[in-house]
């Protein structure tokens, strides 16, 4: 037995990263309580991919699972990252856009009905184009109905992280949990040097990007909620958390006073470095496990 | 892309407020002012090109930072001092021809400014403000998001200088690896990826498509043509539900998304048994 006991708690974790989107949604909900919506062996399918010679997938990246977590009901969101980077098309904003109607339905009849986000997505499904990002604004309008009556808890794991108009509905969230390995960013590092100059982002500086987009850095900076490392059980315990405080006092999102203060005091000649507005503008949290 | 985007957001903010002058205090990169639209007084919206912008990735009519939380908080100083009268209705702009760029907006977090502004149009409309967006130019991507899709009910206009879409051609291309030509191809064989307005039309989303002449440069009865428009869209959202409802109503949108739509029934039928 005591060998056992030398093998390192990080080593005998279960990693989140490592699973796909529904295992990672039923690493969350109580046993025996989820059930997926719209499961894979209905192949409701893209329409739009197979015409331009792309593969689909039978449950178009998007995983819905209602059921329980604490004993609370909640509606899980899962994109999968492994399938064109979980970009969102019809289907699947169709699918996470009824999965937070039906949630708001359900808490606007008492039964307060909490959405888990796991956002590995790269933003719009551009073979999808016009239609993706239609169905984004249809998620974030959905979100908001929702969310005042329950909150929305976003978790970015990684690795994809959480990009395009997707990081608006991170930004919309009442929580967001990421771990080290996640980012989350409007402009991914490679759009921005290919719209604005290899001298205004250098995409091949991996240290630069997660030093702006990495999860360390908006928890640190406060513009996201908890730094959890990539271990299911914590990640689990952390969403739990979120789902019994319920709705938080103001969501970040309605703070506009407070950012646009912070905006202006910002210096602009030159580009910002985001240890020093990490230290104006965060709350320095702790990474939750680490030592 | 035209080097002309946002120039036609200041003409036409100016023509449908000509009489009152914008608001103080918005950076010179917003136009805001409440004018007179029918029997309402509404709020106007624009974000236009400012050369001598703070910030050096957005001069050009991009949806950054400043522009982004300037939106908000105009809605919600709106929202608030609404509260307990008659909801004016929040008319925005639309010419934009993306967010915003830059390392500058990254680091100090723009996904969470696109989402404040995002979140006080929705807010506002929840709330039974009627808001619509006329897209008088370019509305893409992260910009329109920001800017404009929120809104009740959406008017554009049917000319070749309006193009909304995910992302402009150069970058799409270059992403989903294919040429600008593959892409234009691609955009007459596949209806969401058109860069066409009359082609978006056909999507549903659209309240109306407008036809007007000579939008760069609008004589008076074009701009009362418009006027016309707004004040009708504002009506019909004010009878209407407060949600975006509306973009699955349309004959078209029931045949174009037709997958979306028997997702969300599937997930309906199954929920209740869940």
């Amino acid at each position: 037995m005591s060998a056992i006991t030398l093998v390192p708690a990080f080593v005998r974790r279960t990693s989140f990263i490592e699973l796909n989107a529904r295992a990672r949604a039923n690493e969350l909900t109580d046993p025996g309580t989820g059930r997926e919506m719209l499961g894979p062996f209905e192949r409701l399918e893209s329409p739009w991919l197979p015409e331009q010679g792309i593969a689909p997938q039978s449950d178009d990246g998007c995983v819905v699972i209602k059921g329980q977590i604490g004993g609370k009901p909640v509606v899980i969101v899962a994109l999968e990252g492994g399938f064109q980077a979980g970009s969102m098309g019809e289907v699947s904003g169709a699918k996470m856009t009824a999965a937070l109607d039906l949630a708001a339905r359900d808490s606007q009849n008492g039964k307060k009905t909490a959405a888990v986000l796991l956002l590995e997505t790269g933003g719009v499904r551009l073979q999808e184009a016009n239609l993706g990002l239609a169905a984004i604004a249809e998620v974030i309008s959905s979100l908001l109905a929702l969310r005042q009556h329950a909150p929305i808890i976003t978790v970015i794991a990684g690795t994809v992280g959480c990009f395009g108009g997707m990081s608006l509905v991170a930004g919309l969230s009442s929580y967001i949990v990421m771990t080290p390995e996640a980012r989350l960013g409007l402009n991914g590092a490679e759009v921005i040097e290919q719209e604005s100059g290899i001298e205004e982002f250098d995409s091949s500086d991996r240290a630069l990007i997660w030093a702006i987009n990495g999860g360390e850095q908006r928890v640190g900076m406060g513009v996201a909620d908890e730094l959890v490392q990539d271990d299911a059980a914590k990640i689990a315990a952390a969403v739990r958390k979120y789902v019994e405080a319920g709705l938080p006092r103001v969501h970040r999102s309605q703070q506009v006073e407070l950012y646009r203060d912070r905006i202006a005091a910002i210096d602009t000649s030159r580009q910002i470095d985001p240890l020093s507005i990490r230290k104006q503008w965060g709350t320095a949290k702790k990474v939750e496990g680490a030592k | 892309m035209s080097a002309q985007v946002g120039l036609r957001g200041r003409a036409w903010f100016q023509a449908l407020t000509a009489k009152d002058p914008p608001l103080d205090g918005d950076p010179g990169s917003v136009l805001t002012a409440d004018a007179i639209l029918g029997t309402d007084k509404a709020r106007f919206l624009c974000v236009v090109p400012n050369p001598q912008g703070r910030f050096p990735c957005v001069r050009r009519g991009e949806v950054g930072l400043e522009e982004a939380y300037a939106l908000a908080r105009r809605i919600c100083e709106a929202v608030e001092q609404d509260e307990s009268r008659n909801k004016r209705p929040i008319v925005a702009i639309v010419d934009v021809k993306s967010q915003g760029y830059g390392r500058r907006e990254e680091t100090a977090a723009i996904f969470l400014a696109a989402a404040a502004a995002a979140d006080a149009y929705a807010t506002a409309r929840m709330k039974g403000h009627p808001v619509i967006s006329l897209v008088v130019g370019q509305a893409i991507s992260g910009g329109f998001l920001t800017h404009g899709y929120q809104a009740s009910r959406i008017l554009a206009f049917d000319d070749s200088g309006v193009v909304i879409h995910a992302m402009h051609k150069e970058a799409a291309a270059r992403i989903t690896l294919r040429s600008v030509a593959d892409l234009e191809r691609l955009g007459h064989e596949i209806l969401p990826m058109s860069y066409d307005i009359r082609d978006y039309a056909k999507l549903g989303l659209l309240h109306k498509l407008l036809h007007v002449e000579n939008p760069d440069n609008p004589a008076a009865p074009t701009v009362g043509q418009v006027r016309d428009a707004l004040i009708e869209a504002v009506a019909d959202a004010r009878a209407g539900a407060t949600d975006l409802g509306n973009h699955f109503k349309s004959e078209d949108a029931r045949k174009i998304r037709l997958a979306g739509l028997t997702a969300r029934a599937r997930i309906e039928a199954e929920w209740a048994t869940a």
